[in-house]
């Protein structure tokens, strides 16, 4: 269990072992910044597993049946992509963030199947920074982020918008 | 599915409805979205949603789901009537998805889709594009997911 304390007007955090860290807020994510997270290389056997609890289609189940869709061979759900990108970016900067959650996302396209044995990473940018009208102790931040395999072919984009604790609030835990 | 040519805007597909709980809400987070308010009832209880809620991303896995159970029946209905079912996939991508607020242990979501747009395809002559909006709302009626998707839908093919 970790415990932290705060100064005032400080993001000032200390883990089990009484190590500074410091908690990344709203005023961290400027708009330009680019960063990359992962990398993560995603498994036949978790492309279907996740299939068969959430997407159960043929293209993402079985080679043979999938090699007869549109998808031509077995390539995980849109959705396990989403999922996938979001578990990165958690371990990437979420968990050491104020983050508030989100409160929705504007657009995700899916350019490129992600086949199995495939080596992801995640590049993260922000497009726009912005306080929140309706409470003072946040901020908006939106981002791109782009899901590239190892030669860096782009295989999904989305942009969403996270809600983020501004520093002197100490209002996220 | 129904072929493209028989699907019409404002087609409304009702898939059931999916209770979401402690268990399941932190099984998910943990692989997916391991944030404290997904997966520590105190660690929610001090956050701004006030109790544990369900990671977004589950709310709307769970409706694709429901979805495709939906079409696997619509399509066993179809075969039954000794007709043939039309392809669909693969889907684009989506838009304008929205959590407007969160889903707690126990809430009861029920999800439901409304097709709104409809156009033939450049791309794949064989198919059109069939864009509808998802929703889910809780068991007040208050909408917790909402979503627009794109996906291509087989044609029944020229005469």
């Amino acid at each position: 269990m970790k415990y932290q304390y705060r100064e005032y007007g400080s993001s000032a955090v200390a883990d089990d072992n009484g190590r500074m860290s410091s908690k990344l807020h709203w005023e961290d994510f400027q708009p330009g910044a680019v960063a990359v997270y992962g990398p993560r290389r995603v498994t036949r056997e978790e492309i279907v597993a996740f299939a068969a609890e959430f997407d159960p289609q043929p293209m993402h189940l079985d080679e043979a049946a999938a090699s007869a869709t549109l998808l031509g061979g077995l390539g995980a759900s849109g959705w396990h992509v989403c999922c996938l990108l979001m578990r990165i970016i958690a371990d990437g900067f979420v968990l050491n963030s104020s983050s508030m959650g989100s409160p929705g996302i504007d657009e995700v396209r899916w350019h490129k199947p992600l086949r199995p044995g495939t080596q992801i990473r995640v590049r993260s940018t922000v497009l726009e920074s912005r306080p929140s009208k309706s409470r003072p102790e946040m901020g908006l931040t939106k981002f791109r982020y782009e899901v590239l395999d190892a030669a860096g072919n782009c295989l999904t984009t989305m942009v969403t918008t996270a809600m983020l604790a501004r520093r002197e609030s100490g209002a996220a835990r | 599915m129904k072929f493209f040519e028989d699907i019409a805007v404002g087609d409304v597909y009702e898939y059931g409805r999916y209770t979401f709980t402690t268990d399941n809400i932190k099984a998910f987070a943990m692989r997916f979205d391991p944030q404290p308010f997904h997966i520590d009832e105190a660690a929610a209880a001090h956050s701004h949603f006030g109790a544990l809620c369900a990671s977004g991303w589950h709310t709307a896995v769970t409706w694709m789901r429901l979805m495709i159970d939906y079409r696997r029946r619509m399509d066993d209905a179809i075969r039954a009537r000794g007709e043939p079912v039309a392809g669909i996939g693969p889907a684009l991508g989506f838009r304008e998805l929205k959590w407007p607020r969160p889903v707690y242990a126990g809430d009861t979501v029920s999800y439901r889709s409304e097709v709104i747009e409809l156009r033939v395809s450049n791309s794949r002559p064989k198919s059109g594009l069939m864009s509808f909006r998802s929703t889910g709302v809780n068991q007040n009626g208050e909408p917790v997911l909402s979503l627009i998707s794109t996906t291509f839908v087989e044609r029944r093919g020229t005469p």
